[in-house]
C-alpha cells in the first residue's frame, strides 16, 4: 500500500538561486565533503521537481534560463521547470489539460504510452496541427490505464531542449495496485546539452562521428598488438575498417556535449530521495533522454523490477538494468541500513553518468562507482553468424573498393575457428534479404494451412482493449495448440521491399532474437542484469487472438551520411503502414544497422513476443539490438493516425519514422 | 599574355554554352537512374496523402537543407626563405540526396596566384554505393594565369578502410581532358591529435604552355599534417608538404627558373562550420 504521507520534500531552491549553482562546482563540493555519508557542504541543494495532481491542469510552455553545466543556456520549460513537473493522474478520471505556448515557435505535447483518441496524441502534422505561439490547446480525455508514463514535445528537437516530464497514473482505487510499497520516488533520467539541438543535428550530418571521442588510435593499436599479437589485431581492425565501421560506435551523441540529469540534477547536485530503513521504496525510472541509453544500478541494493513501460510484470530481482530511450522500469528496493545509496545511471557509451542518492536524511552521499569499460560491438552485432559462413552483406555494388566480383573474402577472426565472410554482392541484395525471409516464413507455416479464424464477435477489437490487470480476463481463450496452429498459418502480408539506396549501409545476413542478452557491454559483467526475456506479465492479455498477418520492417541506415529509415526509405518517401480496425497483427523488426533502436508505436500496445506466450509483456517502446530480429503483437483497436518511430530523437528526424494508420 | 587573357575572357560564353548541355544531361542521367527515382519526394508524397484523405504529414528533418564549409588547408608553406599562402576548401548546401558543392583551391606567392581551381558541382549519392557521391559541374581555373573552363565529373567519398577518395575527370572545350585524384587518410594518435597524410595528383591530355602545364602526370601535391582538434571545427596544424612537377610541366617550370621539386614546412588551420 502506498503510504498516505509522501516523502518530505526539501525546500525547492528558487530559480534565481538555482541558476547560479553550477553542476561542476557542486560536484567538487560533494567530493570535498567526502563520500561516506558525510553531509555535503550544505550550499548545494538539489532541485526537486514539483508534482501537479488532479483533473485539470494548466501548463505553460516557455523559455527559461538554466545552468546545468556552469554555463548559462536557454531551455524550454513547463511551468518553470526543466524537466517539467510530475503530472499525477488517476485511472478513470476525465482529465483536462490546457497547454499554452509562450514560445516563439509552434509546440506540442505528446503523452507517451497513453491509449487515447488519436487527436489527443499530440503529434503535429499527424494528429493535430500543433500549438501555435500564443495559443492554448485543450487536451481532454479519459485515462483508461495506470502506470509510469511520461510526456514530451513532439516538435523538432524541443524534447532535447527540456520540454519533457514524468506522467504517473495511479490505479483507481489506489488499493487496487497489486504492487506493494511504502513510498515512491520518480527517477527521471535525461540528457542535457548547452548546444542548440539543430546544431547537433547539422554536425552529425556533416561528420557523423562528431561526438565520438573514443575512436581507435595508433597507441591503442600497438597495445592491442602487444596483447593479442600483430596478425590477429590487424585482421580484426581490417574486418571493421573494410566496411568503414567501428566497433566502438555505441552512441551518436555522447557526454562530449551531454550532461546527464537525474530529475533535472547534474551528478554534482546530488538529487536525494528519502527512505526509512526497512521500507519498500518504489522507484519509477523513466528514460526521458533524447539519445541516451542508461545502465542503472544502485550498489548495495537489489532492485526488483515490477513494471515495464507502465505495465505490471512478475517481479524480477536484478542488480542492473538497461533502460532505452523512452522506456520505463518500476523497481522496488528495500534498504535495510541507515545509510546512503548511490543511484548510478551510466550512459551506454560510458562517457558519463546521471547520479542521485537514496538516503535516510538529506545531505548524505555514498561512493560513486567507477564507470564500466566501454562496450565493444562484436561481429554478431554486425550480423555475422559466428562460426558459419554468413555475414553482413554490404550494399556496395561497385568495385571501387577493389573487391573482386566473386564473393568470398574469408576473414579469420582471432579465436581460431570463427570464420566469416563479408560479401560484396553482385546480385541484388534485396534477393538475399527475400530468400532469407522466405526461409523464415517457410519454417513457420508447416501445418494447418487452411485454418480460418472465425470471430465469435465481429466487433471484437474495434474498441480499445483494457490494459491487462488482475481484474481483466482474456476475451478470447484459445487452446494453446489451436493458437499455434493458426499462428503458423499466417503469411507476411508485406513482402519486404527493401529500397537499397544510399540510405542503406548494410543488411545483416544473420539475425536472431537475442532477448536473453541484456545488450552490448552488459553480458557476463558479474551482475544480474535484466533482459527482455525476463519480462512476464502476471496477467494474460485481453486479446487472445493470434495475429492474422505479419508486417516485417527492416531498420536501416547509413551512419556515415546520417540517414535513417525503415526498409531503406526515409519517412516522407514511403507510405504509411495501414492496419484495419479490429485486426491483430505481428510486427517483425529486423535491425540491419549497428545501433540499438528503441522503436515506439503510439496509441497501441506492443506485446513483446519474448517466449512468455500469453503472458507476454505489454510495452510501448522496444529496443532492437544490432542484427536482432524482434517481433511483437499489436491489436489495432483504436482508429486514427499514429506515429511509429525510433525514439532516438536525431534518428527520428533523420527519417526513421512512419505513420501507422488504423482505418475504421 | 594580356592579349591571350582578353581573348580567353571573350570566348568564355562560347565555352559555357558548349558545356552546359553536357552537364545537364549528366545530371539527368543520374536523376533517372533506377535506384534513385523513388527518393524524389513529391510523387510518393502525393500518393500517400491522396490514398488517405485527412492524413497530414508531419514536417521531419529528412528533407532538410544543411550547409557546411570546410577549409581543409588554410596554410603558409615555407622552405625558410619563400612563403606561399595556400587554401583548399569545400562547401556544400542541400539535402541528403541533392547538394550543390563548391570546391576552391589556390596558392598565392609574391602577389601571384597560381593553381587557382574553383569548382561548382551538383552532388548526389550514387545508388548502391554506400559512401560515394557523384558530382558533375564546372571547373574554372581562375588565377593570375589565363583562365580555363572545364566540365567536371567525378566521385567523392569514403573508400573501404576509411580512405577519403575523390577522382575527377575534366573535359575542356577543345576536347582536351584532365584528371585529378585526391586521397587522404586520418591517423589518430589521440582523440584530438590527428595526422592526415594526403595526396593530390593532376593529369592533362595536352600541353597548355600558357598555364605552364604539360601532358601526362603534371603535378603531385602531397603532405602530412598533424593537427590538434581543440574542437572538431577548429584545429591548427603543422606539417610537411611536397609539391613536384613532372614531364613537360617540369620543363616549363625550369624554363621559368622555378624549382620542380618543392618541399615545404606548412602551418595553418583546418576549420569548418
Amino acid at each position: 500500500m502506498p503510504s498516505k504521507d509522501l516523502p518530505q520534500m526539501p525546500r525547492i531552491p528558487s530559480l534565481t538561486r538555482r541558476r547560479f549553482i553550477q553542476g561542476v562546482t557542486a560536484g567538487a563540493a560533494v567530493a570535498a565533503a567526502g563520500l561516506h555519508g558525510l553531509p555535503a557542504l550544505g550550499e548545494v541543494a538539489p532541485h526537486m521537481p514539483k508534482t501537479l495532481s488532479g483533473k485539470r491542469f494548466d501548463l505553460t510552455i516557455h523559455y527559461m534560463p538554466v545552468n546545468f553545466t556552469g554555463k548559462r543556456a536557454t531551455a524550454m520549460a513547463v511551468n518553470g521547470s526543466v524537466p517539467g513537473p510530475i503530472l499525477r493522474w488517476r485511472e478513470g478520471d476525465h482529465v483536462s489539460i490546457f497547454v499554452t505556448n509562450r514560445l516563439k515557435v509552434p509546440t506540442s505535447i505528446h503523452w507517451h504510452s497513453l491509449r487515447i483518441p488519436a487527436d489527443m496524441d499530440g503529434v503535429p502534422g499527424l494528429t493535430f496541427a500543433g500549438i501555435m505561439p500564443g495559443e492554448t490547446f485543450h487536451y481532454h480525455f479519459q485515462v483508461k490505464q495506470n502506470g509510469t508514463a511520461w510526456y514530451h514535445s513532439h516538435t523538432r528537437f524541443q524534447e532535447q531542449s527540456g520540454l519533457r516530464g514524468p506522467l504517473i497514473i495511479d490505479p483507481n482505487p489506489l488499493g487496487a495496485d497489486p504492487i506493494q510499497f511504502d513510498r515512491e520516488h520518480v527517477i527521471f533520467l535525461s540528457d542535457w546539452t548547452d548546444t542548440n539541438p539543430e546544431t547537433i543535428f547539422s554536425n552529425l550530418k556533416e561528420e557523423s562521428d562528431y561526438y565520438n571521442y573514443h575512436k581507435h588510435t595508433v597507441p591503442e593499436f600497438f597495445s592491442a598488438v602487444q596483447r593479442h599479437g600483430f596478425r590477429s589485431t590487424v585482421k580484426k581492425r581490417l574486418a571493421w575498417a573494410k566496411m568503414n565501421m567501428s566497433n566502438g560506435d555505441i552512441s551518436d551523441v555522447s557526454a562530449a556535449t551531454y550532461t546527464y540529469l537525474l530529475n533535472g540534477n547534474p551528478p554534482g547536485w546530488n538529487w536525494t530521495g528519502l527512505f526509512h530503513r526497512g521500507e519498500k521504496v518504489r522507484l519509477r525510472f523513466i528514460n526521458g533522454s533524447a539519445m541516451t541509453f542508461f545502465d542503472v544500478r544502485i550498489p548495495g541494493l537489489k532492485m526488483t523490477v515490477v513494471q515495464a513501460d507502465g505495465n505490471d510484470v512478475e517481479p524480477v530481482p536484478v542488480d542492473e538494468f538497461r533502460i532505452g530511450v523512452a522506456e520505463r522500469y518500476d523497481v522496488i528496493v528495500e534498504p535495510q541500513d541507515e545509510r546512503a545509496y548511490t543511484i548510478f545511471a551510466q550512459s551506454m557509451d560510458r562517457t558519463g553518468y546521471a547520479r542521485g542518492t537514496l538516503a535516510p536524511r538529506m545531505g548524505m552521499t555514498a561512493p560513486i562507482p567507477p564507470m564500466d569499460p566501454r562496450p565493444k560491438l562484436t561481429m554478431m552485432d554486425m550480423g555475422m553468424n559466428m562460426g558459419s559462413m554468413a555475414g553482413m552483406k554490404m550494399t556496395n555494388m561497385n568495385g571501387i573498393d577493389g573487391m573482386t566480383s566473386s564473393d568470398m573474402s574469408g576473414m579469420h577472426m582471432d579465436g581460431g575457428n570463427m570464420q566469416s565472410s563479408m560479401r560484396m554482392p553482385m546480385e541484388n541484395p534485396q534477393q538475399a534479404a527475400r530468400s532469407r525471409m522466405a526461409a523464415i516464413s517457410n519454417a513457420a507455416k508447416q501445418s494447418m494451412q487452411n485454418m480460418h479464424w472465425k470471430q465469435t464477435d465481429s466487433n471484437l477489437g474495434k474498441t480499445p482493449f483494457p490494459q491487462p490487470s488482475p481484474y481483466t480476463k482474456p476475451a478470447v481463450v484459445l487452446p494453446e495448440k489451436e493458437f499455434h496452429a493458426m499462428e503458423s498459418s499466417i503469411k507476411p502480408s508485406n513482402p519486404v521491399h527493401l529500397h537499397i539506396g544510399p540510405q542503406v549501409e548494410s543488411i545483416a545476413q544473420h539475425v536472431e532474437p537475442r532477448l536473453n542478452s541484456p545488450g552490448a557491454g552488459l553480458d557476463h559483467n558479474g551482475r544480474r542484469v535484466l533482459t527482455y526475456a525476463d519480462l512476464r506479465s502476471p496477467y494474460p492479455g485481453v486479446d487472445g487472438r493470434p495475429p492474422s498477418r505479419e508486417i516485417e520492417l527492416h531498420l536501416t541506415g547509413n551512419m556515415n551520411r546520417y540517414v535513417w529509415g525503415f526498409n531503406g526509405e526515409t519517412f516522407s518517401n514511403d507510405n504509411p503502414i495501414v492496419l484495419k480496425l479490429g485486426e491483430r497483427v505481428r510486427f517483425v523488426l529486423i535491425n540491419d544497422t549497428m545501433m540499438s533502436h528503441p522503436i515506439h508505436l503510439h496509441g497501441l500496445w506492443s506485446e513483446l513476443e519474448n517466449g512468455q506466450e500469453e503472458h507476454r509483456p505489454f510495452k510501448d517502446t522496444i529496443i532492437v539490438k544490432p542484427a536482432e530480429r524482434v517481433s511483437y503483437l499489436v491489436s489495432a483497436d483504436t482508429p486514427g493516425h499514429w506515429a511509429y518511430h525510433c525514439h532516438l530523437l536525431y534518428h527520428m528526424e533523420a527519417g526513421m519514422f512512419r505513420a501507422v494508420v488504423v482505418l475504421p | 599574355m594580356k592579349t591571350r587573357n582578353a581573348s580567353t575572357g571573350h570566348s568564355i560564353p562560347a565555352r559555357v554554352s558548349f558545356l552546359w548541355p553536357a552537364v545537364f544531361s549528366l545530371c539527368a542521367a543520374i536523376f533517372i537512374s533506377p535506384g534513385v527515382a523513388s527518393a524524389q519526394s513529391s510523387p510518393t508524397h502525393a500518393k500517400v496523402t491522396s490514398a488517405l484523405p485527412g492524413l497530414m504529414m508531419p514536417h521531419m528533418g529528412n528533407h532538410q537543407w544543411f550547409a557546411h564549409v570546410l577549409f581543409d588547408q588554410l596554410e603558409d608553406r615555407t622552405n625558410g626563405t619563400d612563403h606561399t599562402f595556400r587554401w583548399d576548401g569545400e562547401g556544400w548546401i542541400g539535402t541528403d540526396m541533392n547538394k550543390l558543392w563548391i570546391k576552391s583551391e589556390g596558392s598565392v606567392s609574391n602577389g601571384v596566384m597560381s593553381d587557382g581551381d574553383q569548382e561548382f558541382l551538383y552532388d548526389r549519392p550514387i545508388p548502391h554505393m554506400r559512401y560515394f557521391d557523384a558530382q558533375v559541374g564546372l571547373r574554372e581555373d581562375l588565377d593570375s594565369g589565363p583562365s580555363r573552363t572545364w566540365a567536371a565529373i567525378g566521385i567523392e567519398g569514403l573508400a573501404p578502410y576509411f580512405f577519403e577518395f575523390a577522382p575527377t575527370l575534366y573535359i575542356g572545350n577543345g576536347g582536351d581532358v584532365a584528371g585529378r585524384i585526391n586521397a587522404s587518410y586520418e591517423l589518430m594518435f589521440t582523440q584530438r591529435l590527428i595526422a592526415e597524410p594526403e595526396v593530390e595528383m593532376n593529369f592533362y591530355s595536352q600541353n597548355d604552355p600558357a598555364r605552364n602545364i604539360g601532358s601526362g602526370l603534371s603535378e603531385i601535391d602531397t603532405g602530412i599534417r598533424l593537427r590538434y582538434e581543440f574542437s572538431r571545427k577548429f584545429a591548427p596544424y603543422v606539417g610537411f608538404a611536397y609539391n613536384g612537377a613532372y614531364g613537360d610541366t617540369a620543363t616549363y617550370a625550369q624554363q621559368h627558373g622555378e624549382s620542380t621539386s618543392n618541399p615545404n614546412f606548412v602551418f595553418g588551420i583546418r576549420a569548418w562550420y
